[in-house]
């Protein structure tokens, strides 16, 4: 039963369901500083957005939240122009994203129901390292936006991804979103993946490249974190014009500079091999 | 908790427990056992409905979140001397067997021939992508779809 | 004449009748196990090991016991019959011992209000284990002497040798049925000291025969009931949550219901054997075969399950449908710890078919022959013997017909374009047109169609006119497969009455049909329903004197003479039948002897696009042409032929569960055990060879388990074609491509 209003003790709206005796809290909050209040008033709060990854671990009994921040009405978190991403866009809505990479990379998110569930901000949240919005945000250069009650903070992608499924994020904050600088039109993502559709890569990469030929790439699932090459991005910069043999050192450096583990859906050797493959590929497709 | 949500054009209400999918509250809550669960983490999709307009993963949603929704279950497509023509075409071309994959198939297919009326064979696929069947190797599913945009 | 005046009996064998239970499953009220309810049920969870091998050191259930909603919880010390179960040996405990022997093993199992409760309860029971060194490596099991079996053959001179001569070491990993629907079952306490129970069943008999023994109980304490099951593959032939719900129903005098999980359901149920295999063929110059030798050990698990009759399969049919004079075979299936192995769809023909249609492809390779020429030049026909048990074949086999029907069909011709979807590596935008390499590649396999060995195989079937129509009554399950319209085809065609239903009864009211596998429930099932409906169309007729039979009733020289009614007022007619297939015999100590009842055969074609420098592959097409004796529903059949490609494609591709070296199951979820989606499947042709066979209903044969046998080494075979490397394993993963 939704609970009377008592501030600084629970949001308003709150409510207590009972689960084999394990009482849970739940608020959906209307919008962002409803939201940020809630957040700040639990102890332990579990942000909710797609729930794709949240209710698979409330599923799997490997989380047991105890109080649900709800996201799906706070609109705010929806905005998204040139130079914002908000948390709250989906997947579904970022297939038709004027950035090439970004829309690539949507459409090989899950399933047309996961994508239509799955956002941005969740996928930050979730910081896996195959989450495979990350290589672009890293190519991107893209700074993430967290927001409490107390204030906000603008952190670059590598310093709010600090491990597998570990980030800077702390329990009272959320993110709001993701700030893109201007990027170069030339871009392109790929993902390595045994499966044609729903498969969770086991490599993939993001390049961006602009006009003078300053050139970006990211990697994920090759180490705890997306990565990038910088080694591999300084060949790949030096010219407007790329010769065979610099794309061979191209990729030659990306398999040096990644570092992949081995594990049920790949080999190391395997995963620095694909990288290097995929990298020079997305790379050449760039330079179409 | 109780929530209210509208399903197959009714209003309805359940109480709910901690963040139970809306998978659970739709079969046991609510009796509408035609909606199945298969794996409970997103991957198979026989779990599929629509919530406020787009095919989703019943099983990844808090039914919490479902407070105030418009849900659309097989049930709500057609009833067996009211078939939906996409529930005919699947019993004429054999796309069912076991059938547990079938109504989570239905509803997507139904919402996708909603949405885009004359798809390609490969948005078909990728429409489809999110919906396993492991009986059928989808042959019959692909010709069932197809019969129906002819039958229009 | 009068017959012209009658109708005829529509949808009777031949046509492409409409499943009876397709409108209630796409409508979404069929019943399934998951969907069955009962007031005042309790909702069981089960506490499984997360080790392969372990002592349990502790085991206190009191914490469990004492949270709020919880009514029971049963551990190996309260079973109160035999307290191992098994089909063919009972070695499995009902729960652990006290030694875990595999990941996932049920250690105790919960009943409690409702099934987070019972979650938590399970969590809540305190196991301590001392973890021991699992066995994970088959060699080792065999030098160990963990041998469930071992069959060897020898046939011919051991001395005869070939001029040309290829060896291979062939691997297959763990595949698992993954059925959709998981297990589930309700078990309902009769308030008399029995139970009804509802389970994943493929053969209700043979659980009742089991579950009687473990529970302790009379045999007419148990009622084994039949419900809609969402697949099966083999999965569900051996126990898995049955014992276990029953026993909590009898203990809390509640209806007791439990749903697996995926991952309970990954480790509950038996899979696919994993296997390794050791080949060496010999030919003379003109490809003709002069000598096969095998090894190969299969990977049995924890317990027995049905391995002893799977490594007979895997034996017997280790050359393929070939001849060969001289053959020697040493084929084991050993223990391990991991999860056990059992029945798939195929049943260890599998194993044999991806490792021996290798072989060929080496051996044509060898001899600088066309892999198809060598395959015809020894292709097994009526009147050979089987290369490996010296078992005559008598029945129509047209394997050289599937061959040539297979390679006959025209090859697809389109270019890779732009369009991701048809390109390795899919929307992952990996593979670009120009790097994509096509392959072709052809396999051939063969199959026994029902059990083997000597089994005294049966099915029975009452056929019972009623006054507006006629039931069937059977105890075989439908599983998916169609089985339930074969039967209403066969039983409408005997009798001339078109209002034929089926009537699934439990285990009290009619006997054993025997198991829904082996690829012999039309021929068996279908038998006995075929004959009772003969008798049952006699009977009425000589009750009416009559000459003909339909929906009104019986006629005689045009004239209807007594209607269904009248004769259902003066009948009852009910004829029961139990019939068996053609003796089988159990092997000599040389694995000879005619252990097989019926054979079928086909032969698959794979195109496959490859990207070498990814090592990701797409399967363009596939083809098949198959021996099924006589098409009785062709819309089923399809079905048949196109879900079993499907499999044999995951296999071939992605489909494995993954083992740690600690002897865990790496991958126990649909996150990473992956099945083929819609966008990995490829358009099939299929070839369908009539010869009708000798005692199926109509001739047919049975034909559900081929279409996954030999698409597997097909595909291999392609994708070996489009990058010449070797490939001896399966699933082919994309380093094996790259590195291999
Ligand atoms: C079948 C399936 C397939 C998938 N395939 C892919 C794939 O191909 N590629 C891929 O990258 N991912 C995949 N995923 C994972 C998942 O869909 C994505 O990570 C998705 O972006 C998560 O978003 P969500 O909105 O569903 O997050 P939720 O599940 O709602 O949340 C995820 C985490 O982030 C936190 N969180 C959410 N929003 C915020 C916020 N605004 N501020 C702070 N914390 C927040 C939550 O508390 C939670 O810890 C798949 C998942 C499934 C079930
Ligand atoms: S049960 Fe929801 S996707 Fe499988
Ligand atoms: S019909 Fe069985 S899973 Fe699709």
């Amino acid at each position: 039963m939704p609970r009377a209003c008592v501030p600084a003790l629970l949001p308003c709206g709150t409510t207590t369901a009972t689960l084999g005796s394990v009482p849970v809290e739940y608020v959906r909050p209307k919008a962002l500083d409803e939201a940020l209040e809630a957040l700040a008033a639990f102890e332990d709060p579990t942000p909710l957005a797609g729930g794709t990854d949240l209710m698979v671990e409330v599923n799997l009994a490997h989380r047991r939240p105890t109080a649900v921040v709800s996201l799906r009405d706070v609109d705010e978190l929806t905005r998204w122009d040139e130079h914002w991403i908000g948390a709250g866009v989906t997947f579904a809505r970022m297939e038709q994203a004027p950035d090439t990479a970004l829309a690539e990379l949507s459409r090989t998110v899950g399933s047309p129901q996961i994508r239509a569930a799955a956002t941005l901000g969740g996928n930050l949240g979730t910081a896996s390292p195959a989450g495979d919005s990350l290589p672009f945000l890293a190519a991107a250069d893209a700074h993430i936006v967290l927001r409490s009650v107390t204030g906000s903070r603008r952190l670059r992608w590598d310093e709010f991804l600090t491990g597998p499924k570990q980030t800077a994020r702390r329990p009272d904050e959320l993110i709001v979103g993701v700030e893109l600088a201007p990027r170069p039109e030339r871009q392109a993502f790929a993902k390595v993946g045994v499966r044609q559709a729903m498969v969770i890569s086991a490599v993939s990469c993001c390049v961006l490249r602009d006009p003078s030929g300053e050139t970006r790439v990211a990697l994920g699932s090759v180490g705890p974190t997306v990565l990038r090459a910088p080694r591999a991005e300084e060949v790949a910069s030096h010219a407007a014009r790329l010769t065979s043999s610099d794309l061979d050192e191209f990729q030659r450096r990306v398999t040096e500079e990644v570092r992949p583990i081995t594990d049920h859906r790949a080999t190391a050797d395997y995963r620095r091999h694909a990288a290097g493959v995929i990298a020079r590929r997305a790379l050449e497709r760039c330079l179409r | 908790m109780i929530i209210r949500l509208t399903v197959n054009g009714e209003p309805r209400h359940a109480e709910v427990a901690g963040w139970e999918s809306l998978l659970w509250v739709l079969r046991e809550r609510l009796g509408l056992t035609g909606t199945k669960g298969a794996c409970e983490q997103g991957e198979c999709g026989s779990c599929s409905v629509v919530l406020d307009g787009d095919v989703v993963c019943s099983c990844l949603v808090m039914a919490a979140d479902a407070d105030g929704a418009q849900v659309t279950t097989i049930e709500g497509l057609g009833t067996p001397d009211r078939l939906h023509p996409l529930q005919e075409a699947f019993v004429a071309e054999g796309a069912v067997q076991c059938g547990y994959c079938t109504p989570g198939l239905v509803v997507a297919a139904a919402h996708l021939l909603e949405t885009n009326p004359s798809p390609t064979s490969g948005e078909v696929k990728e429409a489809l992508s999110g919906n396993l069947c492991r009986c059928t190797g989808y042959g019959a599913i692909l010709r069932a779809l197809a019969a129906v945009e002819e039958g229009r | 004449m009068s017959v012209e005046t009658r109708r005829r009996v529509r949808g009777g064998i031949g046509e492409s009748v409409l499943r009876p239970d397709g409108i209630p499953k796409v409508c979404g009220t069929f019943e399934y196990l998951e969907d069955l309810h009962a007031d005042g049920m309790l909702w069981a969870a089960t506490r499984r090991a997360d080790v392969a091998r372990g002592r349990i050191l502790r085991l206190d259930v009191d914490g469990a016991l004492a949270m709020p909603g919880v009514y029971d919880v049963i551990t190996f010390a309260d079973i109160p019959g035999r307290p191992y179960q098994g089909q063919i040996v009972p070695d499995q405990p009902v729960l652990c011992d006290g030694e875990i022997r595999h990941w996932g093993e049920a250690i105790a199992v919960v009943a409690a209000d409702d099934p987070e409760t019972a979650r938590l309860a399970a969590e809540a029971i305190l196991v301590d284990i001392e973890e021991l060194k699992p066995i994970t490596d088959v060699e080792q099991a065999l030098e160990a002497g963990e041998v469930y079996r071992h069959f060897p053959v020898r046939r011919g001179d051991p001395e005869a040798r070939g001029e040309v001569a290829v060896e291979g070491f062939y691997e297959v990993g763990t595949q698992d049925q993954a059925p959709l629907g998981t297990e589930a079952g309700l078990a309902i306490p009769d308030g008399a000291g029995g139970v009804d129970l509802w389970g994943p069943s493929q053969w209700t008999h043979v659980d009742h025969e089991q579950l009687v023994a473990c529970l302790g109980l009379t045999p007419d304490r148990l009622r084994v009931h039949i419900s809609g099951l969402g697949g099966a593959f083999g999965s569900r032939e051996d126990l898995t949550l049955q014992t276990h719900i029953a026993l909590l129903a009898l203990r809390t005098r509640r209806p007791v219901k439990q749903h697996y999980d995926r991952t309970d359901s990954f480790a509950a149920h038996v899979k696919r054997h994993a296997a390794r295999m050791w080949y060496r063929h010999e030919a003379d110059r003109d490809g003709n075969l002069v000598r096969v030798e095998a090894r190969m050990i299969l990977d049995g698990g924890a317990y027995q399950m049905t391995s002893q009759a799977v490594i007979a399969n895997a034996a017997t049919f280790a050359v393929g449908p070939y001849r060969c004079p001289n053959t020697f075979v040493d084929a084991y299936v050993v223990r391990t710890n991991h999860p056990p192995a059992g029945a798939m769809r195929g049943f260890g023909t599998n194993q044999a078919c991806f490792a021996a249609e290798s072989q060929m492809d080496r051996l044509a390779a060898a001899l600088g022959m066309d892999p198809l020429d060598l395959r015809l030049r020894n292709a097994l026909a009526p009147g050979d013997p089987l290369a490996t048990t010296g078992q005559v074949i008598t029945e129509p086999l047209p394997t050289a017909e599937v061959i040539r029907s297979v390679a006959a069909l025209p090859l697809p011709d389109d270019e890779p374009g732009d369009d991701p979807l048809r390109l390795p590596g899919g929307t992952g935008l990996t593979t670009p047109p120009d790097r994509v390499v096509r392959g072709v590649g052809y396999a051939v396999g063969i199959k026994n169609l029902a059990f083997s060995e000597g089994f005294d195989d049966y099915a029975e079937a009452r056929v019972t006119l009623t006054a507006d129509g006629a039931e069937i009554h059977t105890a075989a399950i439908e599983v998916g497969q169609g089985m339930v319209t074969v039967l209403i085809q066969i039983a409408r065609t005997v009798l001339g009455i078109e209002n034929v239903t089926v009537v699934f009864d439990d285990t009290s009211r009619i006997g054993s049909a025997g198991s829904s596998s082996a690829s012999r429930q039309t021929q068996m099932a279908g038998g006995a329903v075929q004959r009772a409906a003969a008798a049952a169309r006699e009977a009425a007729l000589r009750l009416a004197g009559g000459d003909e039979l339909d929906d009104d009733g019986v006629w005689r020289d045009g004239r209807l003479v007594m209607t269904l009614a009248e004769l259902a007022e003066r009948g009852p007619i009910s004829e029961w039948v139990r019939f068996r297939h053609p003796e089988t015999e159990e092997p000599d100590e040389h694995g000879q002897g005619r252990l097989h009842a019926d054979f079928s055969v086909a032969a698959h074609r794979a195109v496959v696009d490859v990207d070498p420098e990814l090592g990701l592959v797409r399967v363009v097409r596939i083809d098949i042409a198959q021996d099924v004796g006589r098409v009785l529903n062709p819309v089923q059949l399809r079905g048949q032929i196109e879900g079993g490609i499907a499999q044999g494609m995951g296999w071939a591709i992605m489909e494995e569960l993954v083992f740690r070296d600690d002897g865990t199951v790496a991958n126990p979820t649909f996150t990473d055990y992956l099945l083929p989606t819609i966008l990995d499947m490829p358009p099939v042709e299929a070839v369908l060879i009539e010869e009708p066979g000798t005692w199926g209903p109509f001739g047919a044969k049975g034909m559900a388990e081929l279409p996954t046998v030999s698409v597997t080494p097909a595909v291999v075979a392609a994708i070996r074609d489009a990058t010449g490397k070797a490939l001896s394993r399966v699933p082919v993963r994309p380093e094996d491509i790259v590195f291999g």
